[in-house]
């Protein structure tokens, strides 16, 4: 086995089946440690003892039927699930050898660190530069004008936008088609710097070359970032993740590198799922 | 079991048939409502325009000592009962104060009285048929007309019909409306915003909203009595005051304002808030930046029309004693004022037939502001709508 591959503590992985052994170039650091993790919307509970370590410059993609409480996990790494006043959780999610629910963190730090891509592309109602330049702003991460110029073409370039906005970026960001307007999400999102993207569905409103676009961009942008991604779709897991989880009712039933997962599941479940037995 | 197209089309035109007759009894009730707007707009404005124009005399006067003491006596004899008291008593005073004019004349439109005024109109007057006749004869030598009405628009209330304007009741109406944005608009959005971006979903924050919607429903004159008692009693502030009667009309506004504040943050998309909350805003910054930019050609709408019922609102302002006779156009907001819906309520108390036109004048005034200010809200959100 790679040394660089942590040992997952099987005692608190009971049913995440064997954890992966991948390509030995890929970056093995964690970047978010999740524990016992469970989460209620009102009675309700969403999720159930979830465990799962997140490794950095990765793109990890979580599938599953709908409901199964995957976008509920994927907004508990930012404390999106602050918002729905009815939400309790408990549980240890870890980054940086920080709780990210400890009183003591600020969602707005730990939003800024881990940025998030919505599945209904929501650009602000707002010019094309203001949708980039306005939360570096807000977080002083520029104060002269050159430099913020400067960032918002950097944020494009790598959200691969730049070529088709740089003549109109005083235009509104809405004027923009469906996958652009879901590029400069990404952008938007990029721009400040953060470790971790969130993507939540992130091309299900968007056409198969659209899709495609995203998938290329997520592929070079894992080179920055971390990334978590949820899926409906099994062939974009198979395509652009490196490490798939595959949730259930609120649990993850395995979580494995993507190619073994995909063509060795460990699970019975994984397997009907992947293959399109029920989902 | 099949039907053909014969039985179903049987069937259909028992149904076309009333929903086409619906469609003619809403029609009905529409043309109605139009046909009574209609008839009060033509009421009014045949009522009401005249009221715009007012019986002037063209005539010497002559500044001499007499007139020095009695006003009269700077104008011919004959026309001593046409023209209007205010000008005659002026002429002393003005005499008074410039003694250099003693000796001279001057020719110039002089006020008629209200009676000349009312017989040039083709209404009943109280002109006797020697003064009917000397009127006549002045018209074909064009010494008496009906000329534009300066007094109207430019001063304030008067017990003789033809000095009396709307100048006092409009200020007092401004200052007022002033007093009333002031105190209304920044508490309803902030009251607003509160309850709908940051309170929490509890039993408490349900019964205050459960109280802002019956407020809206309150009859206004209880909101006076609440104003009579708190402001002016407890507080202190000077009856008839725009001060008291704006702190009184915002308290009926409020609830207008909260209301149309929380539909217009209601409306903006949670995407956004999402977005912004996704890269690092505080919720303060949420609502600033994002929130309120979007709902604001709502609130402004909303708070547009709320002033504008408060600007038609008469009865909490006679509780606090705005509808009182004011004769100068307002100082200051401590002073006593009276606003148009109140100057249009004792115009219409009054029982010479002059102030008939001067009420039906005041009304065309009012709703030429009010509707002035709904056609400003429109466009205010034609023009700041934006799609997201």
């Amino acid at each position: 086995m790679n040394s660089h591959v942590p040992v997952m503590n099987q005692q608190n992985l009971p049913d995440v089946g064997q954890p992966y052994t991948r390509n030995e170039k890929a970056c093995h650091d964690l970047s978010i440690r999740v524990r016992d993790l469970n989460l209620w919307y009102g009675k309700t509970q969403a999720l159930k003892g979830l465990n799962i370590d997140l490794f950095q410059k990765n793109v990890t993609a979580l599938i599953g039927p709908s409901g199964c409480g995957k976008s509920t996990f994927l907004r508990c790494l930012n404390r999106m699930n602050d918002l729905i006043p009815s939400v309790h959780t408990e549980g240890l999610v870890e980054m940086d050898g920080q709780d990210v629910n400890a009183s003591k963190m600020d969602e707005v730090a730990l939003r800024r660190r881990v940025g998030m891509v919505f599945q209904k592309p929501n650009p602000f109602p707002k010019s094309i530069y203001e949708n980039i330049a306005y939360a570096p702003r807000m977080h002083d991460l520029v104060s002269r004008k050159a430099d913020q110029d400067e960032l918002v073409e950097k944020a494009l370039r790598d959200a691969g936008l730049w070529n088709e906005v740089k003549d109109k970026l005083q235009e509104p960001g809405t004027s923009l088609s469906g996958g652009q307007q879901q590029r400069l999400c990404i952008a938007r999102a990029i721009a400040v710097q953060p470790d971790v993207i969130l993507m939540d569905e992130p091309t299900s409103a968007l056409d198969p070359i659209s899709t495609a676009t995203i998938e290329d961009l997520m592929d070079k942008l894992k080179e920055q970032f971390t990334i978590v991604t949820v899926t409906h779709n099994m062939q974009q897991a198979a395509r652009v993740a490196d490490y798939t989880a595959f949730f259930h009712l609120g649990e993850i039933i395995e979580y494995n590198d993507t190619k073994v997962m995909f063509s060795t599941p460990a699970q019975k479940k994984t397997e009907d799922y992947i293959s399109g037995r029920y989902g | 079991m099949s039907h053909t197209f014969d039985e179903i089309s049987q069937q259909l035109k028992r149904r076309h048939r009333k929903s086409a007759r619906l469609k003619w009894v809403s029609m009905g009730a529409l043309g109605l409502a139009g046909l009574f707007l209609v008839l009060f707009f033509a009421d009014m404005l045949s009522k009401g325009l005249p009221a715009f124009q007012q019986a002037y005399i063209n005539t010497e006067i002559r500044y001499s000592e007499e007139a020095s003491r009695d006003g009269r006596q700077a104008f011919d004899e004959d026309l001593i009962p046409l023209i209007s008291r205010t000008e005659v008593r002026v002429i002393p005073l003005q005499l008074r104060n410039n003694p250099e004019l003693i000796g001279t004349s001057e020719q110039r439109w002089m006020l008629a009285n209200s009676e000349v005024d009312q017989y040039l109109k083709g209404h009943r007057n109280r002109l006797s048929d020697q003064e009917k006749a000397e009127i006549e004869e002045r018209v074909a030598a064009g010494q008496v007309d009906l000329r534009f009405n300066k007094t109207f628009f430019g001063s304030g209330d008067s017990k003789i019909a033809e000095n009396a304007g709307i100048l006092s009741a409009v200020v007092g109406t401004v200052m007022t409306m002033i007093v009333t944005l002031l105190i209304a608009f920044p508490i309803g959005v902030m009251t607003a915003i509160y309850l709908e971006e940051f309170a929490p979903d509890n039993r408490f924050t349900q019964a205050i909203e459960i109280n802002i919607n019956n407020l809206a429903a309150i009859p206004s004159i209880l909101f006076g009595l609440l104003g009579l008692a708190i402001f002016i009693n407890f507080f202190g502030v000077p009856r008839s005051s725009p001060l008291a009667g704006g702190m009184t009309l915002a308290l009926m506004t409020l609830p207008v304002i909260i209301i149309s504040t929380r539909t217009a943050l209601r409306s903006v998309p949670d995407s956004i808030r999402h977005a912004a909350f996704g890269v690092g805003c505080s919720r303060w910054q949420v609502v600033r930046d994002h929130v309120l930019p979007l709902a604001m050609p709502g609130i402004m709408t909303g708070s547009i029309i709320g002033l504008a019922q408060a600007m038609g609102e008469t009865a909490p302002l006679i509780i606090v004693g705005m509808v009182a006779f004011i004769p100068d156009v307002g100082a200051s907001f401590t002073n006593a004022a009276t606003v148009m819906p109140a100057q249009i309520f004792t115009w219409s108390g009054e029982p010479e037939q002059a102030f008939v036109e001067k009420t039906a004048g005041g009304i065309l005034v009012l709703l030429t502001i009010l509707i002035s200010l709904n056609a400003f809200a429109v466009v205010l959100r034609k023009k700041f709508e934006r799609r997201w």
